[in-house]
């Protein structure tokens, strides 16, 4: 299988040269990192040319690498406030607000925050290869529509719009898939609450459904934490936080 | 000439042709339908976004409720995300189990598909007769996992426990006579294996007589055959799978090109299709009902000769039995761990698809080392699906997009999430 995987890596390597940003080969899985502006050639390339064909799109999804790595319990020493610690979190749903109905913003690299993740499979010669592309622009992701390449891909990019607010240039009906209509804000981005923003009930006097703010408390039973265990440990990571006996 | 005007209209979302909670609203141009654009999203729960929030194995019960009625083909396809990143593999007996239960779980969605599918073109016998043979695959759910639906029951590094021993039976009540309960509990006298095999050499009888009832049916033929018609290159660019691509005659099944668990091992055929249409979907699907049940046979015969454990013994992943936990002080540390906190997971990224009932389910994981995934996505079969309906609807008449909705076998629980 791995050999498979090196060939086809050569293979992509050959063809596209330093438009592949970068190649990952892990856990049998092929990924490479593409910029978006090459996207649409290299996307056509792939479905069409011989060694690769692959027909058919089976996803696409989008990421959100805001809060990559981010632990909420943070053991360096021993605390008698710990475990309440880990239960507020970082903050009101476990990141900083932003956006619409936030105060803070979110610290990351511009550029590396959202990210479009396709997963291509070839039929004729059974292979898989993961195709990852960031958007250049944190506040305004775009990403160029592959719709003429697999017609299949409409969906999953209204989805990947409606839950993270990336923007596919020229797809042709990009609208909301999943959330409400009139729905505010994209759910799935790290800092939109896992509680949500509004709640709806039907309002005896008006006679008709209200949206209210949310009255529920956000609640954590598990913080998340990170550890480096000894097992996984990479060697150029500090282990801070090794075992967890 | 009479004006023909053309309007829209709203189907659903609670028609019960809809199956579940779909909207459509048609363009019509007289009963020809001109575009469909189907609303979806009411049943949407943002289950990746709660998986984000628990640790890896609190997730594992909201996969059956994504497709409800293929329930454990979705743990599946979690479990064994979470494998691959973990570097695990479960013991044989548990892949065993696994693979048994797949196929049990496809039969109970093909039933279940075919019994709606034959209510919505107009057949209600079939529904009756699909339901007799689901209460006894349900009663083996039950069996294992203590839910008839909702078992729950995969757990990275195998299953959560071993087949069991006794079959459970019908209790004696007023509302049943004696003979009554000596018949319903006459295959019940053994253990679960013994259940099992004795409902596979009852079930291809039982196929037949959906077929009887249907194959050949003209009512059935007139509203199935020529209806929603894709060709092979077609469905491959929607992103079809499973049987709505092998209907189109695409050999493509991941049991036997990206084989998961022991499906190499095991002898079956893939059914396909040569029309596209939605009754070479129905005959693959029949037939697939008939090759899972072989599978099932062959998996009961290894499981008979190969006792063994059906979970690791990494207590890193998972935890340890009651009774070590009474008396060994590290083991009551690891549960202490595995219930508070969970395990981490490497960082880095996998895809796992499984061949669930209604094509290609894939789980793909990102983890960033912490103990709850950083991000979930869940590729749903029905959801390409669903989006080519307007393509598969449009020139064809009202009355068919039933038929069209139900040769999709669309479950809202999956497409939304």
């Amino acid at each position: 299988m791995s050999d498979a995987l090196d060939g086809l890596l050569e293979r992509l390597r050959e063809r596209f040269g330093d438009r592949i940003v970068s190649a990952c080969q892990d856990v049998g899985e092929l990924t490479i990192e593409s910029r978006a502006s090459d996207l649409l050639e290299m996307m056509t390339a792939l479905r069409d040319e011989e060694p690769f064909r692959f027909e058919q799109l089976t996803d696409l999804c989008g990421v959100d690498y805001a809060a990559y790595g981010q632990g909420e319990w943070i053991t360096e020493q021993a605390s008698n406030a710990g475990f309440s610690r880990g239960v507020q979190g970082n903050n009101f749903a476990r990141l900083g607000l932003t956006g619409i109905y936030g105060t803070d913003t979110i610290e990351s690299n511009t550029g590396r925050r959202f990210a479009a993740v396709y997963h291509l499979l070839s039929v004729t010669h059974n292979h898989r290869l993961r195709v990852r592309v960031f958007c250049e622009d944190d506040n305004f992701p775009v990403v160029p529509s592959v719709i003429d390449i697999w017609a299949g891909v409409n969906w999953f990019e209204r989805e990947a719009f409606d839950l993270y607010g990336i923007i596919f240039e020229g797809h042709p009906d990009l609208r909301r898939l999943l959330t409400d209509y009139g729905f505010i804000g994209h759910p799935f981005r790290k800092d939109f609450p896992l509680i949500g923003n509004v709640e709806v009930r039907y309002n005896e006097e008006k006679g008709r459904v209200v949206y209210e703010p949310v009255s529920i408390e956000p609640r954590v039973l598990v913080p998340r934490v990170v550890r480096q265990d000894s097992r996984y440990a990479d060697d150029d990571r500090p282990q801070e936080d090794a075992g967890n006996g | 000439m009479a004006d023909i005007r053309s309007y829209t209209m709203n189907f659903g979302p609670q028609h019960p042709a809809a199956h579940g909670v779909l909207r459509l609203v048609l363009e019509m141009e007289g009963e020809t339908i001109r575009r469909a654009d189907p609303h979806v999203g009411l049943l949407h729960r943002a289950t990746e976004k709660l998986a984000e929030s628990k640790p890896y194995n609190q997730s594992i019960g909201y996969m059956d409720r994504l497709d409800y009625v293929s329930m454990m083909c979705n743990e599946h396809g979690y479990v064994l995300a979470i494998e691959k990143l973990l570097g695990i593999t479960p013991p044989r007996r548990a892949q065993y189990i696994r693979v048994m239960f797949d196929e049990v779980t496809r039969i109970l969605n093909h039933l279940m598909w075919l019994g709606a599918h034959g209510l919505d073109v107009g057949a209600m016998t079939v529904f009756l007769y699909c339901f007799r043979e689901r209460e006894d695959l349900m009663d083996v759910y039950e069996a294992v996992s203590g839910a008839r639906m909702h078992a729950t029951y995969y757990r990275p590094g195998g299953v959560y426990r071993d087949l069991p021993e006794r079959m459970p039976q019908y209790e004696a009540s007023r509302f049943r006579s004696d003979k009554d309960l000596k018949d319903l509990n006459a295959a019940r006298q053994g253990s679960l294996l013994d259940f099992l095999e004795d409902f596979c050499e009852r079930f291809p009888a039982c196929v037949d007589e959906y077929e009887t009832l249907l194959t050949d049916n003209r009512i059935w033929k007139q509203r199935l055959v020529g209806i929603g018609v894709v060709s092979p290159e077609r469905a491959l660019e929607l992103g079809f799978t499973g049987p709505m691509l092998r209907g189109s005659g695409v050999e493509w099944d991941l049991r036997r090109k990206q084989p998961y668990e022991v499906y190499d091992e095991l002898d079956f055929r893939i059914p396909l299709g040569t029309n596209g249409d939605c009754y070479d979907r129905y005959l693959v699907r029949v037939e697939e009902m008939r090759q899972s049940c072989r599978i099932v046979k062959q998996c009961i015969d290894w499981l008979r000769q190969h006792p063994g454990p059906v979970m690791l013994g990494d207590h890193k992943i998972v935890p340890p039995s009651r009774e070590e936990m009474k008396d060994d002080m590290e083991s009551m540390i690891h549960h202490f761990k595995l219930f508070t906190e969970g395990y981490t997971v490497p960082a880095g990224e996998a895809y796992a698809a499984v061949e669930a009932p209604k094509g290609e389910f894939g789980c793909y994981l990102i983890s960033d080392g912490a103990n709850k995934p950083y991000r979930l996505k869940v590729r749903a079969p029905g959801f390409t699906h669903l989006a080519a309906m307007d393509e598969m609807a449009s020139g064809h008449m009202l009355a068919d997009v039933v038929a069209l909705i139900g040769t999709q076998d669309i479950v809202f629980g999956e497409i939304d999430r």
